[in-house]
């Protein structure tokens, strides 16, 4: 099992390597640049600038100092939050994100499978068809629509909950962005758990448990949930990476500090090391995430134990 | 141990059993009111084919239908209905007093549990108690069912099991709970022949030293004139005839039941002259699998599927190639076709075809065809039966126009017996026997010289089988074709072959002509297989 892992993270870093080595060029041959404003900057005010961040050098020189300084975990200074480093806006971002996604997490995981479950086991009935609507409007309605619609009932219609802000992070402030992140991913689980239970329900080894006088609890607890499980596990990892990596709607709807709005902000303003150090958070949530799962895998299903 | 009178009273009493499903095109009466009596200790065989209804029968009793079946009428178990019993009840009787096995050893236990814990969940339920305390007692019945080492295999999952193994277990948690009736449905159809008998017997001792009756569903005849004392013969839901064993073999009254025990594969064609040409040899054939270690992990092994194998077949002739499922069958038929990756020395007629690659072998493949095990399988279902069957003249016969190639998808239907109609329809329309059939013609269509057989009737029944192996010696003899029948199923091989081949673990341990083989086999192994065969029971 040690030595498994052991494997799968160092199979990480040329992972890691590749991705950010493909995002370095590609964010480079996108045309524009950090200073590229809309009134152009004087000529020599740019020379400065490119000399200051040391963008004057060739590309392959910046890539390797880039590098360089990644491995040591010096992600550079941000381009556009001038006083801050990218490491350090990442470091103060992420518990908002973190702690709001693993909500979301949470709620979409616990509800998505509880709902998949009852659908299932009423299957083709109109609680089935009704539940199941329900979670197709979930997966399509997109959330920079949910979120609105939330506070305008929450909170302003009926004052309930605070209409967005992180506060003094009490779960009052949580309860909207949760709602609103983790409805479309609650959707996907339900439709994923329906649709392996129903399956699981059909396999011969559930007849073999009724056959046996089993309980209906037993079967479906048991028996039948357990197997059903695996494509949900398969899904958890990069939902998970997802929701805990922020999402740049719903922090920027609710106005929470997290590191989601990096990402856009990042990108739209050419914002290399943001966009970078938020490429790299990702991916190593990815990969970690994907770990966890294939060894959650092995907990579950005895055929795919790892040696 | 249950102390049973062994009076005539039944144990079990079906009365006017129905069983219906309900679908898209209307209700199916799969179980049209039958009646029938399970005396304590006896065996009881239902036998009848596929869609006889008979599985269906022992689920409506069991209340194990699928969500849109339904069952009516009686079922008592000493006076108890069962029919209509809401599930708690019913959850007293069935596993404790009823238990059943069941057909696919394979998948019948649950992969993600020890198996010993399965089986003490059944004895927990029951009797009470807990798993710990159950251990004994599931160690108990692992031996008594004749698992080695049951102090390690209690631990182990089913996947670490054979499926011989596997439905031994299945048989452990049977009798946990000292029942009544085991009903065994179709409980070896998935095992090889010398595992067949080994079940077979175990299940007959233990019948004996429990004292419980055994309802045995089956299609297979020879099984039930070796383990049962009583026969129920049942078709399209309905029962045809029943009575003494003895009795229904020696003297059956309906035409069905005599068609049944007729069905029995015999005769055989005539066997080409020694020196009849060789159209497909190879010889020392040898193939390695080789199994990956992956990524940052160096521990890649092979295993040798054949070893070392030599085989000639003359024009005109049919080779049986017989074996257990791993004895490295299907993978030789595969190497002599050149198919996967394998050592040796090939050829086809007089061309060397040992050094030849895909593009090299693609003109000899219309020469050299496949008809495969599962004809549910290996027909693609999205294709029409006409697309099948004709694909491979595009490749073959590049220059056929469309009306050519309906031309001889016609004949080709017609010379296996179908409506030439069918090329316009789907193959999920078909049953088992005419998508071999279908199956068959794809490979006819091309005029093939030498087709190799992978176990083409044991999907099917046995009056089903009885029509294939017709068509293949009917097609044999008009075009002079040359059979590579591979096979588990000695009755078959039989009928078909004119030589023999057996193996195991990779290697040939007999060969020779067939009278030879069955009459006389030399090795012990083939005798086993033949016993097991012929033989099954004490």
């Amino acid at each position: 099992m040690l030595a498994f892992v052991l494997r799968r993270l160092a199979s990480a870093v040329p992972t890691l390597f590749i991705v950010v080595t493909i995002s370095f060029f590609l964010m480079r041959f996108a045309p524009g640049g950090p200073f590229n404003l809309e009134r152009p900057l004087p000529p020599a005010t740019m020379e400065n600038l490119m000399r200051a961040y040391q963008l004057d050098q060739p590309l392959w020189r910046q890539y390797l100092t880039y590098m360089g300084n990644a491995v040591t975990g010096d992600f550079g200074p941000s381009y556009i939050y001038k006083d801050n480093s990218v490491a350090e806006l990442i470091g103060k971002g992420l518990p908002y994100s973190v702690e709001l996604g693993f909500y979301a997490l949470l709620l979409a995981l616990v509800g998505g499978v509880i709902v998949g479950t009852i659908a299932a086991l009423r299957q083709n009935s109109a609680l089935d068809f009704a539940v199941m609507s329900v979670a197709t409007i979930g997966v399509t309605v997109p959330n920079f629509v949910v979120g609105p619609v939330l506070t305008l009932i929450f909170a302003i219609m009926l004052a309930w909950l605070p209409a967005g802000g992180w506060g003094d992070g009490s779960l009052r402030f949580l309860i909207l962005p949760m709602i609103a992140l983790a409805l479309p991913q609650l959707a996907v689980f339900a439709r994923l758990t329906r649709g392996s239970m129903i399956e699981a329900l059909r396999t011969d080894h559930i007849r073999t448990a009724r056959a046996y006088g089993l309980p209906a609890k037993s079967v479906v607890v048991v028996h039948a949930m357990r197997g059903a499980m695996l494509p949900i596990v398969s899904y958890l990892a990069p939902c998970a990476a997802a929701l805990l990596t922020g999402s740049a709607v719903v922090e920027t709807i609710f106005t929470i500090p997290g590191v989601g709005r990096y990402f856009v902000l990042g990108a739209i303003n050419r914002d290399y090391t943001l966009v970078m150090g938020t490429v790299v958070l990702i991916a190593i949530f990815v990969i970690v995430f994907n770990l966890l799962v294939d060894i959650l895998y092995g907990l579950l299903d005895p055929r795919v134990r790892h040696d | 141990m249950a102390e049973t009178q062994k009076t005539m009273e039944p144990i079990l009493a079906v009365r006017d059993l129905k069983v219906s499903f309900t679908t898209p095109d209307g209700d199916v009466d799969a179980v049209k009111g039958i009646s029938l009596d399970v005396r304590p200790g006896e065996t009881l065989a239902v036998v009848g084919e596929s869609g006889s209804g008979k599985s269906q029968t022992m689920m409506g009793i069991m209340g194990l239908l699928a969500a849109n079946g339904r069952v009516s009428g009686s079922a008592k178990y000493r006076g108890q209905e069962m029919v209509g019993l809401p599930p708690k009840a019913l959850n007293e009787i069935r596993g404790a007093k009823i238990t059943m096995i069941f057909q696919e050893p394979m998948t019948s236990l649950d992969p993600l549990y020890p198996v010993g814990k399965q089986i003490a969940e059944v004895i927990v339920h029951h009797r009470g108690g807990t798993r710990k305390e159950a251990r004994p007692r599931v160690l108990e019945l692992l031996k008594l069912v004749g698992i080695p080492e049951p102090e390690r295999r209690i631990d182990s999952y089913p996947h670490e099991m054979s499926g011989g193994q596997r439905q031994r277990v299945m048989i452990a948690m049977a009798l946990a709970n000292e029942p009544d009736i085991l009903i065994a449905d179709e409980p070896t159809t998935a095992l090889d022949v010398t595992i067949q008998a080994q079940i077979l017997k175990l299940l007959r001792d233990l019948q004996k030293r429990f004292d419980m009756a055994i309802v045995l569903i089956t299609h297979d005849l020879g099984i039930v004139r070796h383990f049962a004392e009583r026969v129920v013969v049942m078709r399209r839901g309905e029962i045809v005839e029943q009575g003494g064993t003895a009795g229904i073999f020696e003297n059956p009254q309906a035409d069905y039941t005599r068609m049944l025990i007729e069905a029995e594969p015999h005769g055989r064609k005539a066997a080409p002259p020694d020196d009849a040409p060789i159209i497909l040899e190879g010889r020392n054939v040898v193939v390695d699998y080789k199994i990956d270690g992956g990524f940052l992990k160096q521990r890649a092994s092979t295993f040798r599927a054949v070893d070392n194998v030599s085989i000639s077949l003359r024009e005109g002739q049919t080779i049986g190639v017989v074996g257990e499922s791993g004895s490295g069958k299907s993978t030789l038929g595969r190497a002599l076709l050149r198919l996967i990756a394998s050592k040796g020395a090939y050829r086809f007629g007089r061309t060397d075809i040992s050094g030849l690659d895909r593009t090299g072998m693609r003109p000899l493949r219309r020469s050299m065809q496949l008809v495969f095990q599962d004809p549910y399988g290996s027909l693609s279902p999205r294709q029409t039966v006409g697309e099948i069957i004709t694909e491979g003249l595009y490749v073959h016969e590049p220059q056929l126009s469309r009306a050519d190639r309906d031309k001889r998808a016609i004949a080709a239907l017609k010379e296996v017996g179908l409506d030439p109609a069918a090329r316009n329809r789907y193959p999920h329309e078909f049953s088992g026997g005419q998508r071999q059939r279908i199956a068959i013609a794809r490979a006819m269509i091309l005029k093939p010289q030498a087709v190799i057989l992978d176990e083409p009737t044991s999907a099917l029944d046995r009056s089903v089988q009885g029509q294939v192996i017709e068509l293949l010696r009917d097609l044999q003899s008009r075009y002079g074709l040359s059979y590579v029948f591979i096979s588990h199923d000695l009755s078959v091989v039989r009928a078909m072959s004119d030589y023999v081949v057996v193996m195991k673990d990779g290697k040939i341990v007999e060969e020779g002509p067939t009278d030879a083989i069955f009459s006389a086999p030399r090795e012990d192994y083939t005798k086993t297989l033949i016993g097991a065969a012929y033989n099954i029971g004490p």
